[in-house]
């Protein structure tokens, strides 16, 4: 058996190929043009392999290598910033080389080889290091340090080490054992990069999304998953998660999705600045887009590529977020693999083993103590897209076993306008427990109280929209009908963000807690004035309420809430007297 | 590889033609069938190996035996692109069916198309403007966008997608689109329909038609969208047209597909489609855009049929998550006569945000049509309660928006089939009917807009 064979069999992306000798998830190259694809499975002596090109042309005897390689990904500096199709080839350099439409055969550097980068070692010669340890840093963007790591599987007493401008390929450390480090590493990508440790998460990811952070947060380190029917806008939610999560590092896998949206999103990130840094958001954005008519295979892939990319920042101690849009589209991609392999199926046409694969996607996330020591997390937020809005279907309830926060996203709400449209009453977090004592300590000491507040404000809400549905708001005693007002207020002052608007889209934790208590002010005013005496009707239409409500699209609303809520107050009161 | 004819059928299945013992064959490949009594039929290559070839039929298996002489033609189908296409009519398959001469090729083009790279497009920003209000306010169309009409049976989608093409416009500026028909399994009276409304107002000079009609051979239906496609680019991106793809049913495409994956004994997904049609609909969707460096651009409008007017059918799921928003036809509205009856509760345009704003349309837009938007659908809500609990029942607030929620319906939506509205036209309408209701329940409206645009204060 030598490593060349022959195509064998040819159905869509799936190739048989014979007189190979091969293994498991073995990278080959098939066919005339050498397209790239990876082993999936073994029958005696043949070989079937996805093959992540179109394969229209390609015929049985034509030759198929086999590499001897597992599926990598490359990692060093030039990441950051980049734009990859499912198997990190870069978007602008296949531009270059077949023009807008993308071709085949075309293979494409991860990144410039050649670009000189300055490596300033933070070792010494003599110092033991071992797999995950930093030797070096090389300020990769303005915001960015990127550290150059000794790749997992070597170890040893360093002989040599030089500071200076090199490129991503010459070697810039020197093991006793002869073992050489440059400061590009690769990393097969269906295997999780090792840590020493996982802990508790217990720091959110802050979002500056009120709903999200305020109601149902993530912990750094966490898994999130957001299902949604199409148009209840899960992509708009993954967009802003991505500008303004305070993440160090964030990777967006557009997994077969719309292309026009990827390019909005290349449009726009240049442009954008990172509310927590005050630096252009694309310098700690990686970006990996396989679009829906992209091929399959590759679709398949590219999940693994993100999350290894992202991995490796964790590495070096950085917290990084993930947002997988969408994770429906990589299980569809791999029910189509696994129907031309004429696999069992089982729930809906899906592999047997869908759930198994989500939860190990999954659990790469968390928060870990690097090789180094460092803390640094993985956040994992996948899309789901179940059909038709509902989530009984494999891809939710896989993703729903293995996540602890849930953002069930409603097409009634969206219907309604009102984004996000997040729905409140069966989203989830299991993470207020561990997040409570954070929030404590940074934010205020009775937040969890206040949350506990609003979210229970809602939930008696809709028990009361039961009976308004069947008799009419005007039915209800005075008091109740105060709390669908106060209710209606966290819907469309608190809960309501608008995604596009330059100040609302991003709302400060303090400020969202301030918010929180100006609703409250204003139940407690509204209650004191109508014991004595004051309409609902008065109390309900004053100005100062409206002003407030509006001023959150204004800047410096965080200063300004303080006196607004006291003059709302005051005009409740006032209302008193009126009567 | 051309030419020589193999004997070799071991089964035919369905639109499947199973063969042996042949040299190697290409995936993809055109294949030529000739059939005892001399007739010819087409077929493309689905599986092939040393052992087995499996081919497509086109036309349908009828009278095909295992005698019949099978002929690999060496290569994957093309379509013979050139200017010329402009004004003929082609059948499914993409022969003359005007009677007219064959296409003259400047070029051979693989219909399968390849996938634009997504750093090389350019996003949308055109607004078009249709002349129907509830589709230029509410979903607005942008150039470049693929934008669906998610109707059932016996509704008038096809007149709203030929108002469409005969209004569509970029206002302040003279270019025209050409439209690009493509028609899978519709009657011969619908065609008949389409083909006299654009031969009556002078568009099929500038419009290609390729039309598989009901009674054609449904396998050939996978094709036809893709030819039409294929003539769409060309068009577009080597000619710098505008190109408008009108393609009806998208219903019947996704039946076809279903046949062969049963004839196939693959493994259904939902109702029976294969579990692939989503990357299937996605390479016919995804072909609409623009690409940077290119004057002209492709904007699609899919027409599918909702079986049982269920929009979680999967042919309408599946190609909502691919497309940039839906226009719903509503047969609610639709007898209460109201043309035309567009539901824009669950219509969705995802691209307005990108075209619509005081460069393009009028600075109000958004407010406008977000407010519009909100008070309708609370208003249709009222409706469901004043059933129960009578109309007596509702506050000051509630009957406003109950009474807007009518003349939403009656003087917005409402139009006739060659009104022609402007955008400026549209949003005055739309500011003259919320006039109806108090300034103060108008929380979406900007406050500045009202002192400017509100019919109280222009006066």
């Amino acid at each position: 058996m030598s490593n060349e064979g022959v195509i064998y069999r040819i159905s869509g992306p799936v190739v048989t190929a014979t007189g190979m000798s091969a293994g498991m998830y073995d990278v080959v190259r098939v066919g005339n043009e050498g397209l790239m694809g990876e082993v999936i499975e073994l029958h005696g002596d043949k070989a079937v392999i996805q093959v992540y090109e179109d394969t229209s042309g390609m015929r049985p005897g034509e030759p198929v290598i086999n590499t001897g390689e597992t599926l990598s990904v490359s990692l060093g500096p030039g990441l950051l910033t980049q734009i990859y199709d499912g198997i990190q080839r870069p978007l602008p350099t296949l531009e270059e080389v077949m023009g807008v439409f993308i071709t085949r055969g075309v293979d494409a550097d991860a990144f410039d080889l050649e670009k000189k980068w300055t490596f300033e070692a933070v070792v010494e010669k003599g110092a033991a290091v071992e797999g995950g340890q930093v030797i070096g840093h090389v300020q990769e963007t303005e915001t960015i340090v990127h550290k150059i790591m000794v790749p997992p599987t070597m170890s040893g007493v360093i002989k040599s080490i030089k500071s200076g401008d090199f490129n991503v390929t010459e070697t810039v450390c020197v093991l006793e054992d002869g073992g050489e480090i440059q400061m590009m590493q690769k990393w097969p990508v269906r295997t999780p990069r090792p840590y020493r440790q996982k802990y508790a998460p217990d720091t959110p990811l802050v979002t500056g999304m009120r709903i999200l952070d305020f109601l149902f947060p993530l912990a750094k380190g966490g898994a999130a998953g957001i299902p949604g029917p199409f148009g209840s806008g899960k992509t708009v939610t993954q967009q802003s998660l991505a500008k303004y999560s305070d993440a160090q590092i964030v990777v967006y896998i557009g997994c077969g999705e719309r292309g026009n949206e990827m390019t909005e999103v290349l449009d726009e990130f240049p442009h954008l600045i990172d509310p927590n840094t005050g630096k252009p958001l694309m310098n700690r954005t990686v970006m990996i887009a396989n679009t829906s008519n992209m091929p399959v295979a590759a679709r398949e892939a590219s999940v693994y590529t993100g999350i290894t990319i992202a991995e490796y920042f964790r590495d070096m101690g950085y917290d990084v977020a993930l947002m997988a849009d969408s994770t429906s589209r990589w299980a569809e991609a791999m029910r189509e693999i696994s129907s031309r392999l004429e696999e069992m199926p089982g729930e809906e046409g899906y592999p047997a083993y869908l759930s198994s694969r989500i939860a190990e996607f999954y659990e790469r996330a968390g928060r870990v103590e690097t090789k180094n020591g460092d803390d640094g997390s993985v956040t994992v937020i996948g899309a789901v897209s179940p059909p038709g809005g509902d989530i009984s279907e494999p891809v939710s309830q896989g993703t729903l076993r293995i996540v602890k926060v849930f953002w069930g996203l409603d097409a009634g709400l969206a219907r309604q306008r009102h984004f996000p449209a997040i729905n409140w009453l069966n989203s989830y977090s299991l993470y207020p427990q561990s997040l409570n004592q954070w929030f404590r300590d940074n934010i205020a000491q009775d937040f969890p109280e206040v949350r506990t507040q609003i979210s229970g404000l809602l939930q008696v809400e809709s028990e009361l929209q039961e009976i308004v549905q069947l008799v009419g708001s005007d039915a209800l005693p005075v008091d109740q009908q105060l709390t669908l007002e106060v209710a209606r207020m966290i819907r469309e002052y608190f809960l309501q963000q608008n995604g596009f608007h330059e100040v609302d889209a991003f709302c400060d934790i303090n400020l969202q807690y301030s918010m929180s208590k100006a609703i409250l002010s204003f139940q407690d005013a509204a209650k004191n004035a109508m014991a004595a005496g004051a309409q609902l009707n008065d109390v309900v239409n004053i100005p100062a309420r409206t002003a407030l409500m509006r001023g959150r699209f204004e800047k410096g609303y965080v200063d300004t809430i303080e006196s607004m809520v006291k003059d709302m107050v005051d005009e409740i009161a006032a209302t008193v007297e009126e009567n | 590889m051309t030419g020589k004819e193999y004997r070799t059928i071991t089964d035919v299945k369905g639109p499947l033609v199973f063969l042996n013992k042949t040299e190697p064959v290409a995936f993809g490949e055109i294949v030529s069938l000739r059939l005892a009594d001399g007739s010819i039929k087409n077929g493309q290559v689905l599986d092939t190996s040393d052992d087995l070839v499996i081919v497509q039929v086109f036309e349908g298996t009828a009278k095909i035996d295992r005698t019949a002489g099978v002929t690999f033609m060496g290569d994957v189908f093309k379509l013979p692109v050139s200017t010329d296409l402009v004004g003929r009519i082609l059948d499914g398959a993409g022969r003359p069916r005007d009677g007219g001469p064959d296409i003259v090729a400047e070029e051979n083009a693989d219909i399968i198309g390849a996938a634009i790279n997504p750093f090389s497009r350019q996003s949308p920003h055109d607004f078009i403007q249709t002349g129907i209000s509830a589709i230029d306010c509410c979903t607005t169309l942008v150039r470049g966008q693929k934008l669906p009409i998610f109707s059932a049976s016996g509704l008038p989608h096809n007149d709203i997608a030929l108002q469409i093409a005969r209004q569509a416009k970029l206002p302040g500026s003279d270019e025209q689109f050409i439209v690009v028909f493509c028609a899978m399994g519709i009657t011969a009276e619908e065609y008949n329909f389409f083909r006299s409304d654009l031969e009556r107002t002078g568009a099929l000079e500038n419009a290609v038609l390729f039309v598989n009609l009901a009674d054609d051979p449904a396998v050939e239906r996978i094709i036809t969208p893709r030819l039409a496609l294929t003539a769409a680019e060309y068009l577009a991106f080597e000619h710098d047209y505008h190109v408008l793809v009108i393609y009806t049913d998208m219903t019947n495409y996704c039946d076809a597909l279903r046949q062969i994956g049963a004839a196939r004994e693959e493994v259904p997904g939902r109702r029976g489609y294969p579990g692939y049609m989503y990357t299937d609909l996605a390479m016919l969707y995804e072909r609409a855009g623009i690409v940077k460096g290119k004057k002209g651009s492709i904007t699609q409008f899919p027409i599918l049929t909702m079986p049982g007017d269920d929009i979680t059918h999967p042919i309408p799921d599946l190609s909502g998550y691919i497309t940039e928003g839906q226009i719903v036809i509503s047969r609610e509205l639709h007898q209460q006569g109201i043309y035309p009856p567009i539901n824009v509760l669950p219509s969705l345009s995802r691209l307005m945000g990108s075209c619509i704003g005081a460069k393009t349309t009028r600075e109000d837009h958004k407010s406008v049509s977000d407010q519009m938007y909100a008070a309708y659908a609370q208003g249709r809500e009222l409706r469901g309660l004043v059933a129960i609990v009578g109309e007596d029942a509702l506050n000051e607030r509630d009957k406003q928006l109950l009474d807007f929620s009518g003349v939403f319906e009656d003087r917005f939506l409402r139009q006739s089939r060659d009104e022609d509205r402007s955008i400026e036209d549209t949003l005055n309408l739309c500011w003259e009917l919320m006039a109806s209701i108090d300034t103060k329940y108008l929380v979406r409206l900007d406050q500045d807009w009202i002192d400017k645009y509100h019919p109280e204060n222009r006066s």
